[in-house]
């Protein structure tokens, strides 16, 4: 078993380490290396959109019709805030008010939350009208040939971004659960921090799938 | 702090029975969870060569139907690849040696450490649950729409792949996580041995281009089960849209099977002529280099698939890069046992075969990349044998060099050096006679993936066939040489071998946290003076 | 020069195509190339293990960390030659892409498992590309379910046959015979079966092949025809040997055993139903082997051609 000591500052070093300083900063790295691995994963997503909207501009054109920009926008407000709210709770950690902080990782949790309200209402909409992936697509309206794979290119791409807001959701609950058993000091917040990125990236690949899918002109 | 450390206590002995193992977070039990796992696959992969081998012995059908042939080739490969060659080499050597290598008591991420090898395994049980549901008949590259027509169980295997690519994800970030930040005092990234070069240049491929397999697959499950059409030209995709999705990875990914067995040849062949590394610099960054130029050279796979004349010229233009790198490690090895003081033990006999075969490897790598020439052998037994040269001769030669060289010092015993000797004897003619008729058969335009050929290739198919069976028995013994080894318990030295990296200043087999005290460098890993 | 060191011909398969000498000069220099610099490493390799083998175990060795010289050496005479083999090789390849304008046109549909071509005036073949000696000949090719590859190893030419695309391939043979016809792209269960034959011919033959007329044929050389055309012949052999379903050797009349028990004399209407509604009954030893319907594919006359033919093959 990986053994670990308490060091001056009270902080847990695991035996691998020399210090705290070095345990931070490896698992920081360690977190960005991951959000590395995931821009990657999307960006396969992001050429096979550019690849499609080249050859068939037109479905796109018309696929974003059936999309609600208002509800997309709302969407990128809740993310937004819920960004600026976990930056706000990594400050109040460090400064080591923890009940502040414990508030705003909850209002953005509740804003993570309701992101995916949000998108349940879309996709139940879309779902009523037809408007399902692939050999479920059974629209009859359309005017243009492969509109489905618009909506292929639509659930996938916001498909994927939702499993990573609940995945996120998750992590921000672990990190509330471990802040209320007061493991995370002004010294030691790691955890919070490599949350706190994880987020602002499923964060920032919203801000780019809302133009890309709902503001197609 | 630490375990204060008992006479005789070692990383095997720190702590006992099956549960210590699977819950284990020290990096060189790890390393051998995988070392055993990694041999079992093997054993699959390789009775599934011998299959294939017996079915291609004799023009027509012997013993198995076309449709099983294709299942057990599909096999074949993907355990060979997926579950052998890519985690092979660092997941199994590299995560004993890495951070032993530059003076640390454990990788970055113990637990994500454990977590690739539970990876691994579901991965692999996953797919194995393919062959309950219909099996898998798509060869190990899934290309579509074969991969959407098929009848056979495609969606659980290849979401078995998409697990067993966590594996490698998690290997590649500790790797570089613990490169970065875990160096002892005094070991600056120009003192690290090349093996941790080559596995830190491995590790920003695995991070890079595993992540876009993964979203691949889960394209080719989603086409499958709703059929979002990306890849079904009757839809409005492109069935080679696929093909560049999955070599964007797999090219990468070759490198990742092929750049730490460079790595441990280059450990050998300083260790076995006694001399410093003749290039450190080049070798190291050669590595690096390659790594970088593996992600633009995936078109090389698709002269013939219809992509356009300017992108196959730059493909193959890049292509031609890679030769470059490569050819400077074959020669700064050659270059480094000039004035040394070589002896031909085990480890050093399997390094030697290695530059052997992967020479071989290379130069047909370079006909392939040549346009104009691939047009003909592209998807022929040429292929075929050029990338058995590279992944067998090149990897598995490296693996088994890597084994005897570091067995004394993993289990803290010693083989039968006869043994080791002639299973290399067995290997190296076995695999010659195996693959080399097989790059004559190519130019003769057999394609791959046949369960039956034309009479005019039968005298070639079957003297290939034989070789086969040297292969496998070389691997017979090489396995009874390492079973006689625990039963004969006959005690290592800490350093059998006058080696000068970090390894081998401490104790065989190693206590459990590595050094009784971190060490601090205040030179180069080869000092051979 | 190059022809001195004719070395890839005595193996390669016979040159049948105008491209073939050029592929084969390159790919004897990148051999020549590859048997010296395989001889300089390896060689220097097997010298210095045997002249600086280990005398005792306290040797003293050169401390030789490294030469800028041999290393710039060593890569950029390498970097050349690949840089000459790759521009050689993209000469070679281009030619391969420059489709002649006054060349003869080829529709060719590759299928699981076989190959139908049309030519311009209509006329089909299966599995059986004919062509004049001496003539450009472009293929533009499709595939009907799955990637197929177009590969004559005699012509050094191989291009993909992609669903839902078109791609071009040509090449000149001025050299009469027949040459093997293979599929190099993994295709399934027959994969290994989707053999060909590219058969050139004189002009006259050629012509005489384009303009068969249909009524001048007996019935059971349209059921051939047919037979190849209709992709019969990628499953079913007719020389007895067993492909991916029974042979039509001696089938005609026979007692047929199926995977359920039951048997049935082999008739015109067992082979009607047989050919429209393959999954009704299994034929003993093939119950796992899906047949495609082909209701709506074969008129009623062809087949009875079919049925002629059948009954031809004793």
């Amino acid at each position: 078993m990986s053994t670990a000591r308490i060091d001056e500052q009270g902080n847990k070093v695991y035996m691998q380490y020399t210090d705290a300083s070095q345990q931070d900063a490896t698992g920081k790295h360690g977190v960005w290396l991951f959000l590395v691995t995931e821009v990657m994963m999307f960006s396969g997503l992001f050429v096979a959109y550019a690849i499609f909207k080249s050859i068939y501009p037109e479905i796109f054109y018309e696929g974003h019709k059936f999309l609600d920009w208002r509800m997309g926008a709302l969407n990128t407000v809740v993310l937004l805030s819920s960004s600026l709210t976990m930056a706000l709770s990594i400050y109040y950690v460090q400064k080591g008010k923890n009940a502040v902080a414990m508030g705003h990782l909850a209002f953005t949790l509740l804003c993570g939350a309701a992101f995916m309200v949000i998108k349940y209402f879309e996709y139940t909409h879309k779902i009523h009208e037809g408007l399902t992936p692939g050999h479920f697509f059974t629209y009859a309206n359309g005017e243009t040939a492969n509109l489905a794979l618009y909506f292929g290119i639509y659930y996938c791409m916001t498909g994927l971004h939702g499993i990573h807001v609940l995945t996120g959701m998750a992590l921000i609950a672990w990190v509330m659960y471990r802040l209320k058993k007061g493991e995370f000091s002004p010294t030691q917040y790691t955890a919070v921090e490599g949350v706190g990125l994880f987020w602002h990236l499923v964060d920032l690949i919203w801000i780019y799938l809302f133009p890309l899918l709902y503001l197609v002109s | 702090m630490g375990h204060a450390h008992v006479e005789g206590s070692n990383y095997l002995n720190h702590e006992k029975g099956l549960w210590s193992w699977l819950t284990t977070l020290d990096h060189k039990r790890i390393g051998i969870l995988y070392f055993i796992s990694v041999m079992f696959f093997f054993l699959i992969g390789g009775l599934f060569a011998l299959l294939i081998r017996l079915e291609l012995m004799e023009p027509g059908q012997q013993y198995i139907s076309a449709d099983f042939y294709n299942q057990v080739m599909t096999l074949h490969g993907s355990i060979m690849v997926f579950m052998v060659i890519i985690p092979g080499i660092p997941a199994f050597l590299g995560n004993f040696f890495l951070p032993i290598m530059i003076g640390a008591k454990d990788v970055a991420f113990p637990k994500l450490n454990l977590l690739s090898w539970y990876c691994l395994i579901c991965g692999a049980g996953i797919a194995v649950s393919a062959l309950f549901a219909g099996g898998i008949d798509t060869g190990w590259t899934f290309y579509t729409p074969y991969s959407i027509k098929t009848s056979t169980a495609v969606i659980v295997f290849v979401l078995g792949a998409f697990v067993m690519g966590f594996s490698s994800i998690l290997t590649g970030l500790n790797f570089i996580a613990t490169t970065h930040k875990l160096r002892a005092p005094g070991m600056t990234m120009n003192r690290m041995p090349l093996f941790v070069w080559a596995l830190y240049s491995t590790a920003i491929i695995q991070v890079l281009a595993t992540p876009v397999l993964a979203i691949t697959l889960l394209l080719l499950v989603a086409e499958r089960a709703l059929g979002i059409g990306f890849f079904d030209a009757s839809l409005g995709g492109d069935p080679v849209l696929f093909q560049h999705f999955f070599w964007f990875y797999s090219h990468p990914a070759v490198y990742i099977m092929i750049l730490p067995a460079l790595g441990v040849i280059s450990e050998l062949i300083a260790a076995f002529s006694r001399k410093t590394i003749f290039g450190y610099t080049a070798i190291a960054y050669s590595s690096v280099a390659i790594a970088a130029v593996s992600f633009f050279v995936w078109g090389h796979h698709m002269f013939v698939s219809g992509q356009s004349e300017l992108a196959g010229a730059i493909f193959s233009g890049i292509t031609m890069l890679v030769g470059v790198p490569t050819a400077i490690k074959l020669f700064n090895w050659v270059a480094t046992m000039y004035k040394g003081s070589i002896r031909l033990d085990s480890p050093m006999l399997y390094a030697i075969g290695f530059m052997f075969l992967f020479t071989i490897g290379g130069v047909t790598g370079v006909m392939l990349a040549t346009m104009a020439i691939d047009v003909h052998l592209h998807d022929t037994y040429f292929v075929v044998a050029h990338f058995h040269y590279v992944m067998v001769g090149g990897t598995l030669m490296a693996i088994m060099g890597g084994i005897y060289y570091w067995f004394p010092k993993m289990f803290g015993y010693m083989y039968s050096e006869t043994l080791a000797r002639l299973s290399w004897v067995f290997i190296f003619m076995g695999f010659n006679i195996t693959f080399f008729p097989q790059f004559i058969l190519g130019t003769q335009g057999m394609p791959r993936r046949y369960h039956d050929y034309i009479p005019e290739y039968a005298w070639l198919n079957k003297v290939s066939t034989f070789g086969s069976w040297f292969i496998f028995a070389g691997f017979v013994i090489g396995l009874i040489s390492i079973i006689l080894a625990f039963r004969k318990k006959e005690k290592a030295p800490m350093n059998p071998w006058g080696a000068k990296t970090l390894e081998w200043t401490i104790q065989s087999p190693p206590i459990h946290d590595n050094f009784e005290k971190i060490p601090t460098v205040n030179g180069g890993p080869y000092e051979y003076r | 020069m190059l022809h001195m060191f004719a070395f890839a011909q005595s193996y390669m398969p016979i040159q049948g195509s105008t491209f073939a000498k050029g592929v084969d000069s390159l790919f004897d220099f990148t051999i020549w190339a590859s048997i010296i610099s395989f001889v300089i490493l390896i060689g220097g390799l097997v010298i210095f293990v045997v002249k600086y083998q280990r005398r005792s175990d306290n040797d003293k060795t050169a401390y030789i960390t490294h030469n800028v010289f041999l290393e710039f050496l060593w890569s950029f005479i390498p970097l050349c030659i690949f840089m000459g083999i790759f521009v050689w090789g993209y000469v070679l390849y281009k030619d391969m892409r420059q489709f002649p304008d006054n060349a003869i046109e080829v529709n060719v549909m590759g299928y699981q498992w076989g190959w139908t071509m049309t030519y311009s005036n209509g006329k089909q073949s299966g599995n059986e590309l004919v062509v004049p000696v001496g003539k450009p000949v472009v293929l533009t090719m499709t595939s009907k379910d799955v990637i197929h590859s177009f590969y004559v190893p005699s012509f050094r030419i191989k291009q993909d046959a992609v669903p839902g695309k078109r791609s071009k391939l040509w090449f000149q043979s001025d050299r009469l015979g027949d040459y093997e016809m293979f599929c190099t792209e993994y295709c399934g269960t027959a994969h290994s079966k989707m053999i060909g034959k590219v058969r050139v011919v004189t002009q006259a033959e050629f012509n005489e092949f384009l303009a068969k007329d249909k009524s001048k044929m007996t019935l059971a050389e349209l059921g051939q025809e047919a037979f190849n055309v209709k992709g019969c012949v990628a499953c079913h052999s007719v020389d007895g040997t067993v492909k991916v379903g029974p042979s039509f050797k001696g089938l005609w009349g026979s007692t047929v055993n199926h995977s359920d028990g039951t048997t049935a004399v082999f008739d015109e209407n067992y082979a009607r139903t047989s050919i429209l509604n393959p999954q009704e009954k299994f034929v003993a030893g093939f119950a796992n082997v899906i047949m495609p319907t082909y209701q709506g594919q074969v008129s009623e006359e062809e087949i009875t051609h079919l049925i002629e033919y059948i009954k031809s093959l004793k």
